[in-house]
């Protein structure tokens, strides 16, 4: 075989080689039943579809984007795209309309590709704001077929279309191909944006490509192993592993029936190895605590006494300690009682690694998975790198810090500015469309500035802080990092979010938004009667409950970050009204304005505030809560 | 939907001079209904109008006294209502009728029952033409199952599901016989908001890709209003008006049932 240069390149090998032609490549949960494509049909779907493309005018430098949850056809269209020497441009299927016109119009999208009737109606809602659409696809048929605008497409039609333009053209596909080299754009992502605009992060085929090497060498990648294609499209990790890693190594990528079903899908697949963002991690945690508590009284015995060896355990294996004779022993125990169960019901059983990353996780929480044998580890990366910088070993995996740069990575810490560096085969071509930003960014000598404030600690392992320019001092001169306080506050099963005050400020205070679930669930075992989210929140009785964790927390926290006073906020934030980005990071400066009565409060000393808090539904139309707020003093 | 409002349409249901007494109750008394193919027909009036028992007669629950039921053209008055469930017609219940210890999933193949044609033998051992059967069935229950987004919900047991989850599911049960005639037992009744939305969605949703009639009970006028193409009026057992909803709704007689007189 000829050098393999593109992702493309790739899926053909995987396509004719019959080390991988029979072997599954994608599968996808349909109507109860995991549908199996091997390797041949996914190249096969490749191949017919971007003919379907080109019949449609689609050529190079074109941009594609794909809307929806997972699917098969929404991987096969980006591919489509990459062979034909366009760009997959995967956007945010949870975006509103407004998000939406924003990456579609700047990146120029020419066809977009969507699952369903409601991405459709999505697009259509802001059709006169795209000029360059060209065509919209859609996958799922229900609820479409009485739409007669002339610019929609059935996806099983573009196939047809391509089928006639294939017969026609003979050698387009492979003169296509082959033009493609390794330094073409492949990929498109589009970054979060906790600050203004989201900026397009073009990287290239060999970008990915030796990104997806260096992992798949650290992790063992195998052929016969499985992912489960959860996370959104447009994030770049799972273009990294989903289109790239996947098809290097030629394992299985697994789409799940739906989101709702995510947890029921992962237990029945059983992946070889997870990636998620601590989140879904935490939401496990609180998961399990509330089957825990609602369970029989041997059963919550077995959990709390062995859930607390566990602890015992990692907790001396982190710290270098030797685990006590007995102690093990009952960890053996555990291990057949508990643990062994509980990794079967999560659907871990079979991952021999778990990733977690995007932001950092609660140190209790990395403690409780590690002690149930999951070989939970930091991951750290940013989408200009293509998704990786370092990683922890198994046997170094701590909630510390986010591990060592891989191997073909170099990491540094800027002396002066502690700002994080990178320079890797991974580092982007540039911001689409952003000379002048990509410069502020990315400097000759090939260094990327994360925009991360780490250190190294002296195992060389990375520190990350908190973003550099969050980064604070408090009134008295020293260093106040809102996110390390944060962090602190959302280990608590009852806080949901928090955002923590400080910067040029005498003391901390934190504006809270309670976890629903978890609240909600104390309330109903306190006997305490709420309708709804506001109504709970603003209850004096969950009011004392915060202050009492925010106490224990406290105690935790050096002295000059202890927080001083709080408020429970009667919304949880959204990324609908622009106060988190899509992957749930807080966009501070726009909270901290948005808010400012809040805040105003928290430093004025008053004991209460009213403000008009804005809202917006997921159709896009705003809405305001009149609210009455309480502040607590904790400390 | 629009087609049917048309007088020559096709007519998927016919109900004739129907009359229902209890004892010396006179419950339902000489209702004629004809309902075009295709059309969502609701039925509404004050409590004890005789809604529930029109209803329970169309699916064979209670024999009329008096008057005959045509399915298109077939007579079925006679027929009880495992016949008249072979025929088309399903229904849900004003209060949830669902095996609440078995799964979404059970629940729903129980509606397919209907379909199921191997003998108790070739189904007891899995074998051959029972097997096929088995394997078809099961893929039009997961269509409804996707149709109905049940599918989180597939393997749990009805009895833990949220009142409006329920209702859906029985809705489900109801779809998987296949039915061209569907008789809606107040769908909505004691739901949110929320899930009123939801269900009428469904019930637009099922008329508009199967084409399915729809007969429902309802008291929520709005949802009425808003979603039927033809309604009738019941009072005190008898038919008092029949038309569009803007027909039925400034008709006074109706007004009257409803306020009472004297407004």
């Amino acid at each position: 075989m000829a050098e393999l240069s593109t992702i493309i390149d790739y899926v053909r090998r995987n396509g004719s080689d019959a080390a991988y032609s029979g072997r599954p490549a994608i599968r996808e949960k349909s109507l109860g039943i995991w549908e199996t494509f091997d390797w041949k049909a996914f190249d096969e779907n490749v191949e017919s579809f971007a003919m379907g493309l080109a019949s449609l005018g689609f050529a190079r430098d074109d941009k594609l984007s794909v809307l929806g949850n997972n699917r098969p056809k929404l991987y096969w269209a980006q591919l489509s795209a990459m062979a034909l020497g366009g760009q997959s441009v995967p956007v945010y299927h949870d975006s509103i309309a407004t998000e939406l016109t924003f990456v579609l119009s700047h990146a120029e999208t020419k066809i977009i590709v969507a699952e369903d009737q409601e991405q459709v109606d999505k697009i259509l809602s802001i059709r006169g704001d795209l000029p360059n659409l060209q065509w919209l696809i859609y996958c799922d048929p229900r609820g479409l077929t009485v739409y007669d605008e002339d610019f929609l497409l059935r996806y099983e039609d573009v196939v047809e279309k391509g089928r006639a333009f294939a017969g026609q053209n003979a050698g387009h596909y492979e003169n296509s191909v082959s033009s493609l080299t390794a330094s073409d754009i492949a990929l498109i992502a589009y970054t979060s944006g906790t600050t203004g605009q989201p900026k397009g992060v073009m990287l290239s085929h060999a970008n990915i490509i030796k990104t997806s090497e260096i992992f798949i060498q650290n992790e063992d990648l195998r052929a016969d192993d499985d992912f489960l294609a959860y996370l959104p499209l447009a994030w770049v990790g799972d273009s990294v592993y989903n289109l790239c890693v996947s098809v290097m190594v030629g394992c299985a990528t697994n789409c799940p029936e739906s989101p709702e079903t995510l947890m029921h899908d992962l237990r029945e697949l059983g992946p070889t190895g997870i990636l998620a963002p601590p989140r879904v991690w935490d939401g496990m945690i609180s998961n399990l605590q509330v089957r825990a508590a609602d369970a029989g009284g041997l059963k919550r015995w077995i959990y709390q006494a062995f859930r607390e060896v566990a602890e015992a355990v990692e907790l001396a294996r982190q710290e270098g300690r030797p685990v006590a004779g007995g102690l093990k022993l009952k960890h053996a125990i555990g291990e057949w009682l508990l643990y062994g169960p509980v990794r079967d019901q999560l659907g871990l059983r079979r991952a021999r690694w778990c990733l977690t990353g995007g932001a950092p996780l609660g140190p209790d929480a990395f403690r409780f998975f590690r002690g149930f044998g999951i070989n939970l580890k930091q991951v750290y990366g940013a989408t200009e790198v293509s998704g990786l910088v370092s990683l922890q070993p198994d046997d170094q995996a701590n909630p510390d810090t986010v591990g060592l740069a891989c191997n073909g990575i170099d990491l540094k810490v800027d002396a002066e500015t502690s700002e994080v560096m990178v320079r890797s085969p991974g580092v982007f071509v540039g911001y689409y469309k952003e000379a002048e930003k990509t410069a502020e960014v990315l400097r000759e000598d090939g260094w990327f500035h994360t925009g991360d404030a780490g250190l190294m600690d002296d195992r060389g392992h990375l520190v990350i802080i908190d973003r550099a320019k969050d980064v604070g001092k408090m009134a008295d001169g020293s260093a106040f990092a809102p996110q390390f306080v944060e962090l602190k506050l959302k280990f608590s099963p009852y806080i949901g979010e928090a955002v923590a005050f400080g910067d040029g400020r005498p003391f901390v205070s934190a504006m809270v938004a309670i976890d629903f679930d978890v609240v909600g669930n104390w309330a109903d075992k306190a006997n305490l009667p709420y309708t709804n989210y506001v109504d709970l929140s603003q209850k004096p009785e969950v009011r004392q409950l915060v202050a009492e964790e925010i106490r224990r927390i406290n105690n935790s926290l050096p002295e000059s970050t202890r927080i001083k006073r709080f408020l429970l906020l009667n919304k949880d934030f959204d990324a609908d009204d622009d106060e988190v980005t899509r992957t749930r990071k807080i966009r501070r400066a726009f909270v901290t304005e948005k808010y400012a009565p809040v805040v105003n409060a928290l430093y004025g000393g008053d004991r209460e505030v009213d403000m008009k808090i804005d809202v917006t539904f997921e159709d896009g139309t705003k809405s305001q809560i009149d609210s009455h707020l309480i502040v607590e003093d904790a400390a | 939907m629009s087609d049917g409002a048309n007088g020559s349409a096709e007519i998927a249901l016919r109900v004739e001079n129907l009359s229902k007494n209890f004892g010396g109750v006179k419950a339902v008394g000489d209702v004629s209904v004809t309902v075009p193919k295709g059309l969502i027909y609701a039925i509404i009036g004050p409590n004890g109008a005789g809604k529930t028992t029109l209803l329970n007669m169309i699916s064979g629950f209670y024999a009329p006294d008096q008057g005959s039921i045509h399915l298109g053209n077939e007579d079925i008055t006679r027929l009880n209502p495992a016949n008249r469930a072979t025929k088309g017609i399903a229904r849900t219940f004003q209060n949830i009728a669902l095996f609440n210890g078995l799964t979404v999933l059970d629940n729903l193949m129980m509606g397919r029952h209907v379909h199921m044609k191997a003998g108790v033998l070739a189904s007891f051992l899995y074998w051959g033409k029972a097997q096929r059967e088995e394997v078809e069935h099961r893929r039009r229950v997961e269509e409804i199952i996707d149709f109905l987004k049940l599918s989180d919900l597939r393997r749990e047991p009805t009895g833990a599901l949220a009142y409006g989850l329920r209702k859906r599911v029985e809705l489900g049960r109801a779809l998987a016989v296949e039915p061209s005639l569907l008789l809606l037992d107040e769908p909505m009744a004691g739901m949110n908001q929320e899930e009123k939305e939801d269900m009428v969605r469904y019930v637009l949703d099922v008329n508009g890709e199967f084409g399915t009639t729809i007969v429902l009970i309802e008291h929520d006028m709005g949802v009425i209003m808003d979603i039927s193409d033809r309604i009738a009026v019941l009072d005190q057992g008898s038919k008092i008006a029949d038309g569009t909803p803007d027909e039925v709704r400034n008709n006074p007689q109706v007004i009257e049932a409803y306020l009472g007189s004297g407004h």
